[in-house]
């Protein structure tokens, strides 16, 4: 339902996207899905028990939204929960396989790209789960509480804000707490296109040519049987 | 103050999904003043006797040239060299492609064509897919393809990309290894499975990538695995069943390490009982690596097996003390029963990732008035080793690329003087440390041609700063423990070929490359040298003189092994494999983010404007003269 409110908001058909929120919150009430939906009361934190499993791994446009854990809720707008997710993803390794966000033996967080999923209860799930590709299943070794702020954490690899935080090449130092309002729309949305010309932003350092050759500092011995260089590029007679 | 900038950081929220709309530049070169002149770390036994005679492979180690090209290295000496004249200088300039054939994978492709009975064999990169080319017919039709299912969960434990390095042809059979640790061999008429060993384990991040060394009868395999914290092995199988004959663990006690009666290490350090679990902290040893990924020997003419062992692990050297035996060195072994025959370690307690596993290339050469049975070894930790192969003995060690971090080795005890300033540590980041820890060379090996002596070796010239940081052991999750930036060395460019007197003990000619040299190379008797670059250009350069003489832009980066072979029609082919990837290329062929320089074990802040020259790919490319 939200997504097809979304859908006509693109359009201009719709509110602003706080108003879309709005509109949202008032027709979805009592619906899971909608984050802004009324809850009865703050669920309590079950170390022990595993992440519910949530099948919205559906891919495509205007796919319904689904039932959502309402442990989740606690860590948007959670400075907190991304501060120690932060310190987790080290101490469980987890910069091993993605670096500081980047990927590496395990897939880039910081692209925006979700396979399995961009929303808190998706993250967690995937973090419990683990996948097929090599991501290890996490649920029953990490305490839930820890998978949940790891999961902030890496949710918030891809805002903008945490990006725009970045001061030099080792990103996420500075995770900027996930707004609720980010994963409103559990929907997948195609990417805008872009362009990278390389022009500008992307200079090595210094360097004479493709195939310099420097043979001045150790000029060639005159072997026995060396045939003479040849003029480069120059056609011979075959054998 | 790092030199790095960061570009400015502008977008929408629907602009995240570009990984490639935002990039930075590469970090400035490190500085000539930060690294040691060659001639001063250099150290040798003797002076140069180059009149002692000429330096060339034994005929048991490398028979003469069949036309063929079997195995990954072409013979057991491992010299990559075709005796091959019709290409020449005077005429590679028409070279052109016969044809070429897409690997359906594109990923980085490491692996070497073999070539046997009018038939191209390729192994690619994960899913390890192996196909059979009919050379006798126009175009190369497929005789056969094998897909042999890897598990998809050993991308995501494999270190450096998803990389097969090859397999070989022998009595019959392809065989080779998949990146979920099976060694298979395949009948090569059917492209049947005949034999499938089970080897590795996944769930403690175990992976097999190098190409199987298949001699005497036996298939002699390795594990990788060093950056996850898994104990290194090699091992011997029966080549006609698959059956484990010996393995032999990089650490541990004696008996597992297959230390005995028969082990006679040259330098005092290494003798000594259980070494391998007394030169760690408790326990560490079970975790340590030493992991045998890359090139081993057999040595036909003295009857041994001659193999390397990777980085200890974790890379945090302040949770392993001691010199981490057996790990970062090199062993020659009995190949019937495994048993150790000498040891020698190039990097004890390495700080730096100097894993020990590049090739060797077994030589007879002319040292000190007499003519020595040698293998010349080309360490990542920046030195070219001359080691005499009865006795392990250290006879010379020198710098062919930028080196900062040792020394020079003391020919006296064996050991390294390592540079106090480049130690590692946790706490503080070291900067401008070279080599990088991908090495002044990493897997890619040397060409050696007995007409001019001298070996080709592709290489890096990369520098690094590195911080330890204290990690957890987790089984199955990388067990590392430092944050990386890689960055260029001295002069900026990142690659360069080298042709290297090993009697004279210096660089011949050197050929810049911009970026790291990961492919290896093949040279000819008429003394042409292939190789390939990571932003596409396949070369062919006059091995004299380093100049090139012809080139040819092919679809992806090269990382891979070219070869040389006669075709059924009589004619001189040249073959290589495009597809780049690997550490180096993992910008631009992994999950990999070109704004985060710590990713790749660092490897990306030395690579990320790679996007910009090349895009993933993976295709045989065969050439000739034109007039075929």
């Amino acid at each position: 339902m939200c997504s097809h409110l979304r859908s006509i908001e693109r359009r201009g058909l719709g509110a602003g996207r706080l108003g879309w929120i709005g509109v949202c919150a008032l027709a979805a009430a009592g619906l899971a899905g909608c984050h802004r939906g009324p809850m009865a009361g703050e669920p309590a934190e079950q170390p022990d028990q595993l992440g519910v499993i949530d099948t919205a791994i559906t891919p495509g446009v205007g796919h319904s939204l689904v039932s959502d854990d309402p442990r989740a809720r606690q860590y948007y707008d959670n400075p907190e929960a991304v501060t120690q997710g932060a310190r987790l993803f080290k101490q469980y390794n987890c910069n091993g396989c993605h670096s500081s966000g980047g990927g590496g033996m395990g897939l880039d967080l910081m692209d925006g790209s979700w396979m399995y999923g961009s929303r808190l209860t998706q993250i967690h799930q995937t973090l419990v789960e683990g996948r097929p590709n090599g991501m290890p299943a996490w649920g029953g070794k990490i305490p839930d509480q820890q998978l949940w702020q790891l999961a902030a954490y890496v949710r918030s690899l891809s805002l903008p804000q945490t990006l725009a935080a970045d001061t030099d090449d080792t990103p996420g130092q500075m995770p900027a707490p996930v707004p609720a309002a980010a994963d409103e729309d559990a929907g997948w949305s195609p990417p805008a296109d872009t362009t990278n010309t390389y022009g500008t932003t992307l200079e090595g350092p210094a360097y004479e040519g493709p195939a310099a050759s420097d043979t001045s500092k150790h000029p060639p011995p005159n072997s026995e049987g060396a045939p003479q260089p040849t003029p480069k590029g120059a056609r011979a007679h075959h054998p | 103050m790092r030199p790095t900038l960061l570009a400015p950081l502008a977008f929408a929220p629907a602009a995240l999904a570009a990984t490639l709309a935002v990039a930075q530049t590469i970090p400035e070169a490190t500085p000539q003043s930060e690294v040691f002149p060659m001639e001063q770390v250099g150290h040798a036994l003797a002076a140069p006797t180059p009149q002692a005679g000429r330096t060339a492979p034994s005929p048991q180690n490398a028979p003469p040239d069949d036309g063929q090209w079997t195995m990954p290295a072409k013979n057991y000496a491992q010299t990559r060299y075709s005796e091959l004249t019709e290409i020449t200088p005077q005429n590679v300039a028409t070279l052109t492609p016969q044809f070429t054939f897409s690997l359906g994978v594109d990923k980085g492709e490491e692996a070497a064509p073999i070539v046997a009975d009018n038939t191209m064999y390729v192994v690619t990169a994960w899913p390890n897919y192996v196909y059979a080319l009919d050379l006798t017919q126009p175009g190369a039709p497929m005789k056969w393809r094998f897909f042999p299912n890897p598990s998809p969960a050993s991308k995501g434990i494999a270190c450096c990309d998803v990389v097969n390095r090859g397999g070989s042809v022998d009595h019959g059979k392809y065989i080779f290894n998949t990146l979920d640790g099976q060694t298979i061999a395949l009948d090569v008429k059917t492209g049947r499975a005949l034999w499938r060993a089970q080897l590795g384990n996944i769930s403690v991040g175990e992976t097999m990538t190098m190409a199987p060394l298949v001699a005497d009868g036996k298939v002699y395999v390795g594990n990788s695995g060093g950056e996850m914290g898994v104990r290194g092995w090699f091992a011997a199988l029966d080549e006609s069943s698959g059956k484990l004959l010996w393995r032999a663990w990089a650490t541990g006690p004696d008996k597992d390490v297959l230390i005995g009666a028969d082990f006679h290490p040259f330098y005092a350090s290494d003798r000594g009982k259980d070494l391998g679990v007394s030169s760690w902290p408790p326990q560490a040893w079970m975790i340590g690596g030493g992991n045998m990924w890359g090139w081993a020997n057999y040595d036909a003419e003295l009857g041994q097996i001659i193999h390397g062992t990777g980085n200890p692990g974790p890379w945090n050297q302040e949770q392993r003390p001691g010199d981490n035996k057996w790990t970062t060195g090199i062993f020659a072994r009995d190949p019937n029963t495994g048993a150790a025959h000498w040891y020698y370690q190039y990097s004890p307690h390495d700080e730096h990732d100097y894993d020990g596993i590049n090739e060797q290339l077994l030589l007879d050469m002319p040292f000190d008035g007499q003519m020595r049975k040698v293998l010349i070894h080309i360490d990542r930790n920046g030195y070219i080793y001359v080691i005499d192969r009865h006795t392990g003995q250290v006879l010379s060690a020198d710098a062919y690329g930028p080196v900062n971090s040792i020394e020079g080795v003391d020919l006296k005890t064996g050991r390294p003087t390592m540079n106090p300033a480049k130690l590692t540590k946790v706490g503080a980041t070291v900067r401008n440390i070279c080599p990088t820890a991908s090495g002044a060379k990493d897997w890619n090996p040397a060409s050696f041609s007995p007409r001019t002596g001298w070996l080709y070796i592709g290489h890096e010239n990369m520098c690094m700063d590195w911080q330890d940081v204290n990690v957890n052991y987790i089984a199955g999750t990388p067990y590392v423990g430092a944050v990386v930036h890689m960055k260029p060395g001295p002069g900026g460019n990142r690659g360069e070929m080298t042709a290297w007197d090993p009697v004279a003990r210096k660089p011949v000619w050197a050929d810049k490359e911009q970026f790291p040299i990961w492919s290896s190379s093949v040279v000819t008797a008429s003394d042409l040298l292939f190789y390939g670059t990571m932003d596409g250009w396949f070369k062919a350069v006059n091995a004299r003189t380093g100049e090139l003489l012809w080139r040819f832009k092919v679809d992806s980066g090269i990382i891979s092994q070219p070869i040389s072979y006669r075709g059924p029609d009589g004619h001189q082919y040249i073959a290589v494999l495009s597809g780049v990837g690997g550490w180096s290329g993992a910008v631009v062929s992994g999950p990999v983010d070109p704004r985060d320089g710590t990713a790749a074990l660092g490897m990306v802040a030395a690579m990320s404007d790679l996007p910009k020259y090349t895009t993933p790919g993976g295709t045989l490319y065969v050439f000739a003269l034109a007039q075929h």
